[in-house]
């Protein structure tokens, strides 16, 4: 960017006068740094990755364990046994009862959460790098003897069933549950959370069921990122974990529908103040030859402040907060969902201004200005979701899910360096048409339905 | 039956003594006009944050004009003298940068984390805002219907909106300034005036109100240099000294209920006023004290109500109106927040958490359980500071609030100095006659 000098604007609340002043240039950029990573697989087929990343002494910790389920309804099931599985792997061991590991883990400085989604079971963690050893220890005896204790999963059941409860009174959930739904049917990808019923049906001996059959080294990845050098990490995982050594079957996640423009709908939410606006289509995964192409046409839309939906909806017509677009990826398929939250007078208008980006966007080229400035966005914050050691191990564990290294940050750079305003236009044209998306509104029914109608066919519920 | 080599438990090695903390860089420097500079080089990534800080906050905006202090924020990126209205954003993002603003109750920040490439552009930016930011009619309505949007989405439409930052300061403090909306009534949002923002700007936006932090891949001469370079020439205003917000202490317990249409089960906050945050070391027992009530299945209160009792769904607790214990002066809260379920009376959790509270008073408690508290709050910490934003956040409040960007790498010392004494004197000072209680009742049908 080059130096230049701007008029002054008009009208300025100022109170060192209106000194005309010349932005400054940037200063030569620095090139992505990609770190060293130890890479090793154990004997129990357990993936270590382990980064040496100084700053504060603390390390990170992901582990990914593959724990995709069915379709239908024993894919239903599965994600309740899941949610639940999550919610009290860390009740107790043989060992030690829930309150004994909690105080153990506190003790060496410890964090640890488990969470499932329709892939893989995430298991989290930070420690002082001090406890590491502690953290990895008690890490490894959660996951060679867990052991669901039933006064502890009728407990976590009952909060559960609570929870879910009150994550479905908010219109976002709503919004994600119905889009989810209408773009993937019965495949595991259509749920988000697990339904009450199929919770309250699971018992403990299903918990340990599974985590015998699935909670398994092979197939699993174990990050580390922090105050720890690769030979130390690894020896110190292998110490731990090297008595987990139960096999499993290979579950991968079914294949996805395919993906096409659906009719919109309308989900009654009475009184909402808001409409909560999403539409959903299917998006290239990260090797994908035109992955590069539609990060950038989907910024320039909206995944970003400077993008067009946000100055349209937001800055010229103050119809929302934060509208926002992005591609999410996932084992079987990526998706592309837009957001935006607008007042509920507004939602009709809101939409035609969404179509029209939209449509802009997949039929128009950009402007060379416009595609220049996503991409150095696109670039430069690249660098930036790894200079921490939680974003880093964030980072590495995702990618190496899918097989990729961090060399893949490199080499999506440089894709993304050769993007061009022809491509952009291929790429609206095929991810971000109107026609190929799947729109899903959650609102006052009463007051909006009209009026959404005259722009596009309505289903309501 | 999985197989597994049998594992004699150990218990893993409890935290040293001596906490392991950073050690950051932290140097400082002071323009003619006023400004406050501080400059944490750390040479780790090549990325940069910049944030300033101006000590202005929630607490400051008049009567009728509650939420004020927010839109301002919000007018603060709407353009200035050299930059038209989106050109603040694009300018940070199209080197590569992300950023935003906050309003709590006694700051309003605005950082941007970018390449270090881009350290002298965001200086730029940063002080051509606090130079002559533009205010115009169209940009003011604009941000009103934004802010409105912001209000609906996190609280009008949002189950528990507002629950308890917005609800629980009426029950707890009587002055206006303690106890209104920081987010605005619609009424008194569109009630602003381009006059009222002017002489807002005026008042608390003179460089001598505010702290500028550079943190990362920095060379500190330089910055001081670009500093001088781009805010030198902000004329330099009188700052008015700083209103205290002191009120008196609750005499008697105060019950508030908040009705929620959209909440499908009941919770409930407890707040007690705590000692005065300047005064650290009597201050630093209640940050420990609400993570031993509450940090993990190994608290105090989850122990009793989430696995014994049973009869909560979730349990939270933490300092400050809005969740950061070092953020904010006197008069500031000691917060407990539970959910649970319709079938649980609140009186019931009410009771147990007043009972927990007098068995910590009674019966103490040992350095053990102080100990592996701290080692995660530290833990905690430094995760927060690893990256460049929350180090430059955390050195700037600090800097601003108790002169002392130090702090940010002495504060795992000073809480690891927190006795279990202390802790116990902290929990017999949270009593029923000196608490308020703000009962969320659910009142709608489905959502």
């Amino acid at each position: 960017m080059s130096a230049h000098e701007l008029p002054k604007a008009a009208s300025t609340a100022s109170a060192g006068g209106t000194v005309t002043r010349s932005v400054p240039a940037l200063a030569k950029p620095t090139p992505l740094k990609v770190p060293k990573v130890g890479d090793t697989t154990l004997d129990n087929g357990l993936r270590v990755l382990v980064v040496r990343r100084p700053g504060v002494p603390m390390v990170e910790l992901r582990l990914r364990i593959p724990f995709a389920g069915p379709r239908g309804n024993r894919g239903a099931v599965h994600s309740a046994r899941s949610a639940l599985l999550s919610d009290t792997m860390l009740s107790g061991t043989a060992d030690r009862d829930a309150a004994t590991l909690a105080r153990d883990l506190q003790a060496v400085g410890g964090m640890l959460s488990v969470g499932a989604d329709a892939d893989r079971l995430g298991i989290g963690g930070s420690v002082l790098a001090g406890g590491l050893k502690g953290l990895l220890g008690l890490l490894g005896e959660v996951l060679t003897g867990a052991s669901y204790p039933a006064r502890e999963v009728k407990g976590e059941r009952d909060r559960l069933v609570q929870e879910l409860a009150i994550h479905r009174s908010a219109a976002g959930v709503v919004a994600r549950e119905a889009l989810l739904h209408r773009m993937y049917g019965d495949h595991p990808y259509g749920r988000d959370l697990p339904d009450s019923a199929d919770v309250e049906a699971v018992s403990a001996g299903q918990l340990r069921k599974l985590h015998e059959s699935r909670v398994v080294p092979a197939g699993s990845i174990l990050t580390l990122v922090g105050d720890v050098t690769p030979a130390k990490g690894t020896a110190l995982v292998a110490e731990a974990l090297g008595g987990w050594t139960v096999t499993g079957a290979e579950v991968p996640t079914p294949a996805v529908p395919e993906q096409e423009g659906r009719r919109a709908l309308l989900v009654d939410r009475p009184g909402a103040v808001q409409t909560t606006i999403r539409l959903g289509g299917a998006a290239p995964n990260r090797t994908a030859d035109d992955y590069a192409a539609t990060v950038l046409a989907n910024l320039v839309f909206g995944g970003y402040f400077s993008s067009r939906w946000v100055g349209n909806i937001r800055e010229d017509k103050g119809y929302t907060y934060s509208p926002h677009s992005g591609i999410d990826h996932a084992a079987a398929g990526s998706r592309l969902v837009a957001g935006a939250d607008v007042a509920t007078h507004v939602t009709a208008p809101a939409l035609l201004e969404t179509l029209y980006e939209l449509g802009r966007i997949a039929t128009v080229p950009v402007g060379q200005d416009e595609l220049d400035q996503a991409r150095r966005y696109a670039l430069g914050t690249l660098a930036l979701g790894t200079a921490s050691q939680a974003g880093l191990a964030g980072q590495l564990s995702q990618l190496a899910s899918y097989g990729l290294g961090l060399e893949w940050l490199r080499e999506h750079s440089a894709a993304l360096q050769k993007v061009t305003v022809d491509d952009v236009l291929a790429a609206g044209a095929r991810w971000l048409a109107p026609s190929v998306l799947t729109p899903v509104l959650v609102g006052d029914t009463e007051t909006v339905a009209d009026s959404v109608r005259a722009l596009v066919e309505l289903e309501t519920a | 039956m999985p197989t597994r080599a049998p594992v004699r438990p150990s218990r893993p090695k409890a935290a040293p003594a001596r906490p392991t903390g950073s050690s950051y860089a932290v140097e400082r420097g002071r323009l003619a006009n006023g400004l406050r500079v501080v400059v944490l080089p750390d040479r780790t990534s090549p990325v940069v944050a910049v944030a300033v800080y101006y000590d202005v906050g929630m607490r400051s905006e008049p009567e009728g004009r509650t939420g004020f202090a927010h839109l301002f924020e919000h007018l603060m990126f709407q353009g200035s003298a050299n930059l038209a209205k989106t050109e603040h954003f694009t300018y940070v993002q199209g080197a590569g940068g992300i950023l935003n603003g906050s309003t709590h109750v006694d700051y309003t920040n605005y950082y941007e984390v970018l390449p270090s490439n881009a350290t002298e552009l965001a200086l730029f930016l940063e002080a051509d805002r606090m130079r002559s930011v533009a205010l115009t009619q169209e940009n003011l309505e604009n941000q009103v219907a934004v802010v409105q949007n912001e209000i609906r989405v996190n609280v009008q439409n949002r189950p528990y909106g507002g629950f308890p930052w917005i609800s629980m300061p009426p029950v707890l403090f009587d002055s206006f300034a303690n106890s209104h909306d920081g987010y605005g009534s619609f009424v008194d949002l569109e009630a602003a005036t381009l006059g009222d923002a002017q002489a807002f700007f005026d008042r608390y936006y003179a460089p001598g109100n505010a702290v500028l932090t550079v943190a990362g891949d920095v060379d500190t001469a330089q910055v001081m240099q670009w500093a001088e370079e781009q805010f030198g020439d902000i004329p330099g205003r009188p700052v008015d000294a700083l209103p205290s917000f002191a009120e008196p202490p609750l005499t008697e317990q105060r019950w508030g209920v908040q009705e929620d249409r959209l909440a499908p089960a009941p919770a409930v906050a407890l707040a007690w006023r705590t000692a005065d945050p300047a005064d650290l070391p009597s201050y630093l027992p209640y940050v420990v004290l609400a993570e031993v009530l509450t940090d993990g299945d190994a608290a105090r209160l989850q122990d009793r109500l989430l696995l014994k009792d049973r009869t909560a769904t979730s349990v939270g607790g933490y300092l400050g109106v809005m969740g950061d214990p070092l953020d904010a002066r006197d008069p500031t809260p000691l917060m407990l927040e539970v959910h649970h379920a319709p079938e649980v009376p609140v009186q019931r959790i009410v009771d147990t958490v007043g009972e927990e509270l007098d068995r910590l008073a009674t019966d103490g408690l040992d350095a053990d359980e102080v100990a592996r508290t701290v080692a995660r709050m530290n833990a905690r910490y430094l995760r927060d500071i690893d990256p460049v934003l929350g180090r430059a956040t955390h050195a700037a409040v600090f800097e601003q609030q108790r002169g002392r960007a130090e702090l940010l790498n002495e504060l795992p010392t000073l809480l690891a100095e927190v006795t279990a004494d202390q802790v116990v004197a902290a929990a017999s000072t949270l009593r029923k006659d000196n608490r308020a209680v703000l009962e969320l009742r659910p009142t709608g049908g489905a959502a």
